[in-house]
């Protein structure tokens, strides 16, 4: 009767520890007054980079796991994606709440008016549905589409990576750096995923095709 | 009446008396303690400058002598002169706010020469001392509302722009006046980024220069202006936006075209010539309409945000001089 010892799953509390990390540091730093003269800015910024970096860690385990063969990576897919979503929350509610203060109400026109607000917003709404379809029991009902719904995150990604890069002081030639290796990293994460792309469009087309379809319908042409 | 719709400050956000007098006794108290720990600190010996973070006023920058006080001043709750002086925009010391703290230690705002130029009768290059010596100086505490829509209260110690100006009797061709920094890469690190077109420059419509309110800085919180706050001499102009206030002026020149100005070749659809504090105007990424307010001890997270005025609140003094003008398009 002895259970192999999993140790993904013993892991996995460890991981999400780790990932609160960043949070009690930022509690730290805000309750020891060590946030500097801008404290809200303070904790708009890191809250931002480090809902960035979950996104990206998330984003980067299909292709390690491509690259390394290291399957048992997918198993911690799930947590990073879901604190990127709690990231992008505490980001948004820092805005909605500490720095908007009594002017909530501002925050419609910010998201009609200003890019990158437009775009930091979007990612964030988009985020919900896959934190909410997250679940086995959603990921057993949803099938095919499960996989479909959840390639949002690319496009998750490519907002929050613009949400950095406008929102960064620019003249014509004002150096974003940061932003840009944010964006850098996201190509690089996306680039390694054509290859299965392709091959499953190539797989599609093939069962796609008129002959295959004649062959799992068993129709054969007249004049065949 | 034109305050009519502002709101007054909250007694909450007004300095109490008792404290505000306090500040001048820590103060004494440190002119007497600190001096003598600094003999043999020359300030240009490389290093023994660098800021430390200062919890109050750097006593090492000598303390000034305020003719006057008051005019024009606000009563709402000053910045602390830690934050005033740590937290920066003066791009040739670096792009971050805490860079021109750190970086500026090596640059040497003594001797310093001003060269006046263009269509005035007096001109040439004028010593510091020069341009100083024949001006009292005021304390002025203005509100400073930065395009990036932080705003702080700073105490200036300076002397109105329009004195300065007569002295060089500027003929009837003169329409605008423009301002040069200095440009020093070794001193300046952040120069050798071509972040913008160095040296900085601004410029002014000549009525908005002889404006009462039109301050040069020499002091900030009764001493000299530390480097990164733009020593020796710098422009103050509380009703437009921060970036107008150009620091270390190398060069006055007076114009009969507008100049170009360096925020405005950098990004001409963000940055306008005027820059007038406007919350009817929004920036592409800033909200004009609110700002967040850096006042006391800088520590409440919560209620920071204001509602920003027309002109910095400062429309009685100075509306009149755009009457006719579409501040919307000429921003």
């Amino acid at each position: 009767m002895a259970h192999r010892f999993d140790r993904i799953a013993a892991s996995k509390p460890f991981v999400f520890a780790a990932c609160l990390i960043p949070l009690a540091w930022l509690a730290w730093d805000t309750l020891s007054n060590a946030l500097g003269t801008d404290p809200v800015a303070q904790l708009e910024h890191r809250s931002g980079d480090w809902t960035l970096r979950l996104l990206l860690t998330t984003l980067a385990i299909t292709p390690l796991r491509m690259l390394t063969k290291q399957n048992w990576l997918i198993r911690y897919r799930r947590m990073f994606g879901l604190f990127a979503f709690f990231y992008a929350s505490v980001h948004m509610s820092i805005y909605l709440i500490v720095d908007l203060g009594g002017f909530w109400s501002q925050i419609f026109t910010e998201i009609a008016k200003k890019p990158y607000i437009t775009v930091g917003f979007a990612a964030w709404l988009m985020m919900i549905p896959l934190a909410v379809t997250s679940t086995k029991g959603m990921i057993r009902r949803l099938g095919r589409n499960w996989q479909r719904l959840h390639r949002l995150v690319y496009l998750i990604g490519l907002c929050g990576v613009l949400h950095f890069m406008w929102l960064v002081k620019s003249g014509n030639k004002i150096a974003v750096t940061e932003p840009l290796i944010y964006l850098g990293i996201l190509i690089v994460l996306l680039a390694l995923r054509v290859p299965i792309w392709l091959k499953q469009l190539r797989a599609r087309t093939a069962r796609n095709s008129p002959q295959s379809i004649n062959r799992r319908v068993g129709f054969s042409p007249p004049n065949a | 009446m034109s305050f009519r719709k502002f709101p007054e400050p909250r007694p909450s956000d007004v300095t109490p008396q008792p404290i505000y007098e306090r500040r001048r006794e820590v103060l004494k108290l440190l002119g007497l303690a600190i001096p003598g720990l600094l003999v043999g600190c020359s300030p240009d010996s490389n290093g023994q400058t660098a800021q430390t973070a200062p919890a109050v006023i750097d006593t090492r920058l000598p303390e000034l002598t305020i003719a006057k006080r008051g005019a024009f001043s606000t009563t709402e709750a000053q910045t602390s002169y830690n934050d005033a002086t740590h937290y920066n925009n003066f791009y040739e010391f670096g792009t971050s706010k805490a860079d021109p703290a750190r970086n500026s230690a090596r640059f040497k705002p003594h001797p310093w020469s001003i060269e006046i130029a263009g269509e005035a009768e007096v001109t040439g290059t004028f010593t510091l001392e020069d341009i100083l010596k024949p001006h009292p100086l005021e304390e002025r505490i203005y509100r400073m509302r930065c395009v990036e829509g932080w705003s702080m209260v700073i105490p200036w110690v300076g002397f109105q722009l329009s004195d300065l100006i007569a002295r060089f009797k500027p003929t009837s061709a003169a329409k605008y006046v423009a301002f040069t920094s200095v440009e020093r890469p070794r001193e300046m690190p952040g120069q050798a980024d071509a972040v913008l077109d160095w040296p900085y420059r601004e410029g002014l419509r000549m009525d908005e220069a002889m404006n009462p309110l039109t301050l040069m800085v020499v002091g900030l919180y009764g001493h000299a202006l530390p480097n990164q706050n733009g020593a020796p001499l710098r422009l103050v102009v509380p009703w437009k936006y921060g970036f107008k206030g150009i620091k270390s002026i190398a060069r006055i020149e007076f114009v009969e075209k507008q100049p170009r100005t360096a925020w405005n070749l950098a990004a001409r659809s963000e940055y306008g010539f005027f820059a007038n504090v406007n919350p009817e105007v929004d920036h592409p990424r800033w909200t004009q309409a609110t700002e967040r307010r850096i006042s006391g001890s800088g520590f409440n997270l919560l209620g920071n945000r204001i509602l920003t005025q027309p002109f910095n609140g400062y429309g009685e003094q100075v509306a009149s001089m755009y009457s006719g003008m579409d501040l919307k398009q000429d921003f």
